[in-house]
């Protein structure tokens, strides 16, 4: 009963948000300032891990390659299948929700507890679009990230693939190249666009509705990360289950 | 002036507001006293409408809050100053950026005009050499004084404060108490303070609401409150041992 409460609620947020617009001249600078907080601030994070996770996915599939009738191209397509697919989209993501996600519920959610919420509202401002709104339309740059994460992932495979010795770079160049459908990678800015919104809205929910002091914080940022992984990981299949099967 | 019927509000099962009636006059200090747990807070929270109630009304100068538009009670709103208990403001935002909130949400002055209404508001809560400092850089008193000049800066009719001197020395709370009462007489506003504290009482009491338990238990002013024989009000006011012995003292000297 209390799930379908909190999706209910969720829901209500939702449309809440967009009602009682705040001032453009204000938006747009909160809007400027969630850019530089959750994309902006994102990237070394994922820069670093999209290039050695690129390397590894192409190591373990060089290492499992040992059947010499198996072309080494082999090593170039998995890898970019595996990074543009899942790798990219949906890894990346949880480790945003960690990331970006914590960050989101715990500084709501402690505007919450020092009730600048309250001063908010007290003021008739709409303190969801004020506080999550700008979120949203930040998040709406998430598929930059995910497509500096693509191409680093890719990058990392390659160098991993020359260093280790594994297959030459026209090998792993020309692997890259087959097969290559580009529907792949509007299956993959798809899920991208919906896990922007899960990252942006689940985490504004828990900190938003929470209730308590500063342990409730910190319990309510590990609720929402678990949620949102979870919602991911439901979009995620049931996005793969509608375009490409 | 803000009229209050029956109000009643719970939560779930506890009835915390049972039909509270009262009236809170224009261009005075009213305060609204009793223990923790009385139903201050809540009662406060209400007039604010920040919680829904579930009968009676309240009428800011007759009109009943309720029963107004959404816009409307934007607009509503946008007349009123609070200042909270914890301050609350905003951590992203210099002094002065915090001032200069209400006149950026709700006004079309130019930036200059901003600082300049800022900084007059500023210097009269005496913080003149604060305008870039954080709030976590200023103290308990500096930013309760930030959160008063914030919540007069757009000329408010109704000024509400919880319990604003809490957590301050005695000194700061006597001079947060005097900057309320000269600021409420100087716009002429209607100002609601939520205090358990005798002092605020004493300096500032023009308008006393008691509540016990949810209940109006008593109503009258800071020349009265000492007088009253109602053993509700006699046992909050006396339970602190310096308002014990100057009673004792005082009878001692009238017999």
């Amino acid at each position: 009963m209390k799930y379908l409460h909190n999706i209910g609620t969720y829901f209500l947020m939702i449309i809440e948000l967009f009602r009682k617009p705040t001032k453009w001249s204000v938006m747009k600078e909160l809007i400027l300032k969630d850019i530089d907080d959750l994309i902006i601030g994102s990237l070394g994070i994922v820069a670093f891990i999209a290039f050695f996770v690129g390397g590894v996915v192409t190591i373990q599939t060089a290492l499992n390659i040992d059947n010499p009738l198996i072309p080494k191209e082999l090593i170039g397509f998995a890898t970019r299948q595996s990074i543009l697919l899942e790798f990219a989209p949906t890894f990346m993501s949880i480790i945003m929700a960690g990331k970006v996600g914590s960050f989101i519920t715990s500084s709501i959610g402690t505007m919450r507890v020092t009730e600048q919420i309250d001063a908010l509202e007290v003021m008739g401002i709409n303190s969801l679009n004020y506080l999550v709104f700008p979120k949203l339309i930040a998040m709406a740059f998430y598929p930059f990230v995910i497509s500096i994460a693509m191409f680093l992932g890719i990058i990392g495979g390659l160098m991993a693939c020359i260093y280790g010795g594994y297959a030459s770079a026209d090998d792993f160049i020309t692997g890259l190249q087959q097969e290559f459908n580009p529907f792949h990678i509007t299956y993959a800015f798809i899920k991208t666009f919906l896990f922007a919104f899960v990252l942006a809205t689940i985490p504004s929910f828990h900190g938003y509705y929470m209730k308590g002091g500063a342990l409730e914080v910190g319990k309510a940022s590990t609720t929402s990360f678990v949620w949102t992984s979870v919602a991911i990981i439901l979009i995620n299949y049931l996005a793969t289950q509608l375009l490409l099967s | 002036m803000i009229e209050v019927k029956n109000l009643h509000k719970s939560f779930g099962e506890a009835h915390i507001l049972k039909g509270i009636n009262t009236s809170f006059e224009k261009g005075k200090t009213n305060l609204i006293i009793g223990q923790s747990g009385s139903g201050k807070t809540v009662f406060l929270k209400c007039l604010l409408g920040l919680y829904d109630y579930e009968e009676g009304s309240i009428e800011y100068d007759g009109e009943n809050f309720a029963n107004l538009s959404e816009d409307k009670k934007r607009d509503m709103r946008a007349k009123i100053g609070m200042v909270f208990q914890g301050s609350a403001l905003f951590d992203s935002l210099t002094i002065e950026e915090n001032v200069m909130f209400p006149l950026r949400m709700f006004t079309k002055l130019k930036k200059e005009e901003m600082r300049e209404r800022a900084n007059f508001v500023l210097k009269r809560v005496n913080l003149e050499d604060a305008h870039n400092k954080m709030p976590s850089e200023a103290s308990g008193g500096m930013q309760k004084r930030v959160a008063i000049a914030r919540a007069i800066v757009n000329n408010p009719k109704y000024l509400f404060c919880d319990e604003p001197n809490s957590g301050l020395d005695p000194k700061t709370a006597t001079v947060i108490d005097n900057l309320i009462k000269e600021i409420t007489e100087e716009y002429n506003i209607t100002t609601v303070i939520n205090s358990h504290d005798m002092n605020s009482v004493m300096e500032i009491g023009e308008k006393i609401v008691f509540l016990k338990e949810g209940l109006k238990a008593w109503e009258g002013s800071r020349h009265t409150i000492f007088k009253t024989d109602n053993e509700v009000v006699t046992d909050f006011v006396y339970s602190s041992n310096l308002f014990k012995k100057v009673r004792e003292a005082i009878l001692k000297e009238n017999s």
